[in-house]
């Protein structure tokens, strides 16, 4: 078996938000009600070199929290999170876990590429300027080192011919395509991916599948979540169905899509019209 | 038509002090574009004390006339032995002034950067300072350009409070030509046309920039 690039071990994690209070019971002094949500209730997952996951699951199962949470955008309420072999967001001493500092997170992080739902493209920079930042400003290179590396990723992307074009003057596949060259760029051990083309117009959502089929194809190491049923089947190595904060079945895309076992694929299955209800 | 060839005539006798004025407004809005920033990042610090301590200073500014901090500075410091030139003076309480007033610009243009923008940052391994300086701060500046310039312009007019600190600005330099002249009709008006003339073109320029920075979102 090929090395393991990302173990999950028990992650739980709630989220714990105040509701807001009227007035008058902040007047009458009432004390305020946390609302807690627990999110992922002891979810485990292994991701190998070169392999290509998929994450399906109905909204608010817990894929994006799952997804934030290796890369820490997200902190995690027990378990462990290892990527390439590092503690995500602590380090152990003794068995005992000390939160780790920021600069550490932040160098660990460029180990691991996300790509956002929203693109999150830096709007003040053109598409050479987003993918030559984290280059420059994290990974320290040159200027003409920085764009030799940019500008083939952003050719391998399709926009050799938009480098010099700002966010507002690329259509939301484009914008998506260079938020992967960006993340690509920093040749990080695995790619993950939050619904990338869930904020597409569907005309677009084509373009953005072929790069990231492309990328797969290169034996990149990825976690894809998306709701691209068809997409999923075609390049997962391996499919995870997530339901209310827990894993609830995973296999080859040959067995999930054929002979589902749990209640919940069946039901996304059938929804998403792959089987008949 | 007198009252026309006087304020003309006059002009000139005016002149003299608008490299008075450049240098009061260049130094003072230096001094208030570092300083407010400084506030801004205390303001929004996750240091307790810090934010204290910025806000302490908010409300101390802008719950005092202007004017009362330039006389404050000018004749009060020296009874505790810090005694300061004119100028300087004068640039010392713009400056002081108007970083408060600019800090809430610079705080609310970083608040106003997308959340998305952070999280793309710190995903590909830039550190929360590194998000800050490299990421949020630029972009919060684009947004800043027109109020800071709207407080420039603002800040120009307001170089003729120092005229109360001894800075021969050109209000100072119109009462002393009044005191030897009496034409008071023609040098006053010289001096608010005088004021019209640097400020007009700038707004306009503001303009601009504020089209700019709406674009570039
Ligand atoms: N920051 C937050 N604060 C409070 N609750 C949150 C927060 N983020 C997510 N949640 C809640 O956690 C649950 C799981 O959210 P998550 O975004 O992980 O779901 P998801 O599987 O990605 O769904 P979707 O398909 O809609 O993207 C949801 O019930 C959501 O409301
Ligand atoms: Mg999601």
């Amino acid at each position: 078996m090929a090395e393991t690039i990302i173990e999950v071990r028990d992650v739980h994690k709630t989220f714990i938000s105040e509701t807001k209070r009227s007035l008058w019971s902040r007047l009458a002094g009432r004390p305020h009600v946390e609302k807690r949500v627990e999110v992922l209730k002891g979810v485990d997952l292994e991701v190998h070199r070169g392999e290509t996951i998929a994450i399906l699951g109905s909204s608010g199962s817990g894929k994006s929290t799952l997804l934030r949470c290796i890369n820490k955008l997200e902190t995690i309420d027990a378990g462990r999170i290892y990527v390439n072999g590092h503690l995500i967001g602590y380090e152990e001493r003794g068995g005992e876990l000390i939160a780790e500092k920021a600069s550490i997170t932040a160098q660990k992080r460029t180990d691991i590429g996300f790509v956002f739902q929203h693109f999150n493209l830096f709007l003040n920079k053109t598409a050479l300027g987003n993918v030559m930042a984290p280059l420059r400003d994290v990974k320290k290179l040159s200027a003409t080192e920085a764009r030799d590396i940019a500008v083939p990723n952003l050719e391998m992307v399709g926009l050799g011919d938009k480098m010099e074009n700002y966010p507002s003057k690329l259509s939301g596949g484009q914008k998506q395509r260079v938020a992967i060259a960006r993340a690509f760029a920093m040749e990080p051990s695995v790619m993950l991916f939050d619904e990338p083309t869930s904020a597409l117009d569907p005309e677009l959502v084509g373009e953005v599948l072929a790069v990231i089929k492309k990328i797969a194809q290169q034996g990149t190491t990825m976690v894809i979540v998306t709701h691209e049923m068809q997409f999923a089947r075609d390049i997962a190595d391996k499919i995870v169905v997530m339901d209310q904060g827990v894993i609830v079945e995973e296999g080859p895309p040959s067995r999930i899509f054929t002979v589902p076992q749990h209640p919940k694929t069946r039901a996304l299955l059938s929804r998403s019209g792959i089987l008949p209800s | 038509m007198d009252f026309i060839n006087n304020t003309f005539a006059v002009f000139p006798a005016l002149l003299v002090a608008v490299p008075v004025v450049v240098q009061l407004a260049l130094g003072a809005m230096a001094l208030a574009l570092v300083l407010g920033l400084l506030i801004a990042l205390a303001r929004i610090s996750s240091i307790k004390i810090l934010r204290g301590i910025a806000t302490f200073y908010l409300e101390v500014i802008r719950g005092t006339p202007l004017l009362v901090q330039l006389v404050y500075i000018f004749f009060v410091l020296p009874s505790i032995g810090v005694e300061i030139e004119p100028v300087p003076a004068g640039i010392l309480g713009l400056g002081l002034n108007y970083a408060a007033y600019l800090s809430e610009v610079f705080r609310s243009a970083i608040l106003s950067v997308e959340h998305g923008q952070t999280e793309a940052a710190l995903s590909l391994g830039y550190t929360p300072s590194k998000t800050l300086w490299k990421v949020v701060i630029p972009q919060s500046f684009v947004v800043s350009m027109g109020p800071i310039g709207n407080y420039f312009i603002a800040m120009i007019k307001d170089t003729a409070l120092t005229s109360v600190i001894a800075v021969t600005e050109i209000l100072k330099t119109a009462n002393i030509l009044n005191s030897q002249t009496f034409q008071t009709t023609a040098i006053y008006t010289a001096a608010a046309v005088l004021y019209l003339i640097i400020s007009l073109p700038l707004s306009r320029v503001v303009v601009v920039l504020e089209r700019k920075a709406r674009s570039s979102g």
